[in-house]
């Protein structure tokens, strides 16, 4: 039994199945995304004043990967373009380049979670904290590139420029200086687990890194396994690198968001 | 958006695109510079942040996903989401107010 209105559309929507299906779908994706963004808010405007980190994030990462999924986006739209003009080897080309993309996306996204993973907040015995990247650890000492916290200072920055302003030195550590809480030292990264700032970043982007993975898994997959569609029925497989390209669309449009909110502000 | 365009209305939308993408990339910049202005105020700096933001998800949906020139049953679906997304913020800052019934019947319980 054939489907009916899998490549051309229907009379009253003007609409095929699958561009029906993936609004749908991008109506719940918006409404995903909208519960995390509330939490976000509820958690920012809750936090007591000059609780909520700045300035944790590499800005320069992060507008690097927004550029690079803005190129992404204009390739998939120009693949499409491709195909509906015929133009099968410029299709092949744009969306290798979208894959590329998505690929340079995640090895940036995964460098900015490992310099997280690096970065530590150490409290030392006599009330100072310390806040840096780790150089070296041994038994003796602990080897941080950072700065020491001021408590009454960092309440006052209320900016990401005003903590990308603190000067960074190499600042070493004796084991016996630092903090003992419980049995536990009191030295932990900036992962999710850190504060509420950090778990809601890791939340979102994260999120959002499974997005990129599911949607170039999808692209990769008609560009490559299910070109073959192409030869016996072009036009639905035009269709298909519609739908797929408008689930990447979404997918730049929430980064477009995050990042302003996340690394920005 | 028509499947079946002439290869010169689809060349015009191709130009529409590298306009949006230029516009993009200038937008992210523009957001980027606008976080170093030494702006005191916090309801200024997200302000910006968000409008420039607003603007660039506005191009990517208006033209990279063709909202602008849309059938009339992804509006309603669009309709419906923005309702039920707008609902969702509205009760989060609704409970952040102290005097909000979800507050007062916390602390009552």
């Amino acid at each position: 039994m054939e489907i009916p209105y899998n490549s051309t559309a229907r009379p009253d929507t003007g609409l095929y199945n699958a561009k029906l299906g993936i609004w749908l779908f991008l109506a719940s994706e918006v409404m995903l995304f909208g519960a995390l963004f509330s939490s976000y808010i509820l958690l920012r405007v809750g936090a007591e004043p000059g609780a909520w980190p700045h300035g944790l994030l590499n800005v320069k990462m992060g507008m690097i990967n927004t550029i690079v999924l803005i190129v992404s986006s204009i390739t998939v739209v120009m693949a499409w373009a491709s195909l509906r003009m015929k133009n099968w080897s410029n299709y092949k080309k744009y969306q290798a380049v979208t894959l590329i993309c998505s690929l340079l996306f995640l090895c940036i996204k995964s460098l900015e979670y490992r310099d997280k993973f690096n970065h530590y907040e150490i409290q030392l015995t006599d009330g100072r904290v310390a806040d840096g990247h780790l150089l070296e650890q041994d038994a003796d000492k602990v080897v941080l590139h950072g700065h020491y916290i001021n408590k009454e200072e960092a309440a006052k920055v209320t900016h990401a420029w005003q903590e990308r302003e603190v000067k960074e030195e190499e600042i070493s550590i004796k084991q016996s200086e630092i903090k003992v809480d419980n049995g536990r030292k009191c030295m932990e990264n900036y992962g999710p687990w850190h504060n509420t700032y950090m778990a809601i970043y890791f939340t979102l982007t994260g999120l959002h890194a499974l997005h990129v993975i599911g949607g170039a898994l999808v692209i990769g997959f008609i560009w490559g396994p299910g070109a073959s569609m192409w030869k016996t029925d072009p036009e639905r497989y035009t269709n298909r690198v519609e739908v797929s390209g408008l689930f990447w669309h979404f997918v730049d449009l929430v980064w477009i968001v995050l990042f302003p909110v996340l690394y920005l502000l | 958006m028509s499947d079946h365009s002439s290869p010169e209305e689809i060349k015009k939308e191709v130009t529409r695109y590298i306009a949006v993408f230029v516009a993009l990339i200038v937008g992210t910049i523009i957001t980027v510079a606008a976080s170093y202005l030494h702006i005191n105020s916090v309801a200024e700096t997200v302000a910006i942040a968000l409008f420039i933001a607003s603007i660039k998800g506005f191009l990517v949906a208006g033209y990279f996903m063709h909202l602008i020139s849309e059938k009339k049953m992804i509006y309603g679906i669009l309709i419906a989401t923005v309702f039920f997304a707008a609902g969702l913020m509205f009760l989060t800052i609704w409970s952040m107010q102290s005097d909000s019934l979800i507050h007062t019947s916390l602390i009552h319980n």
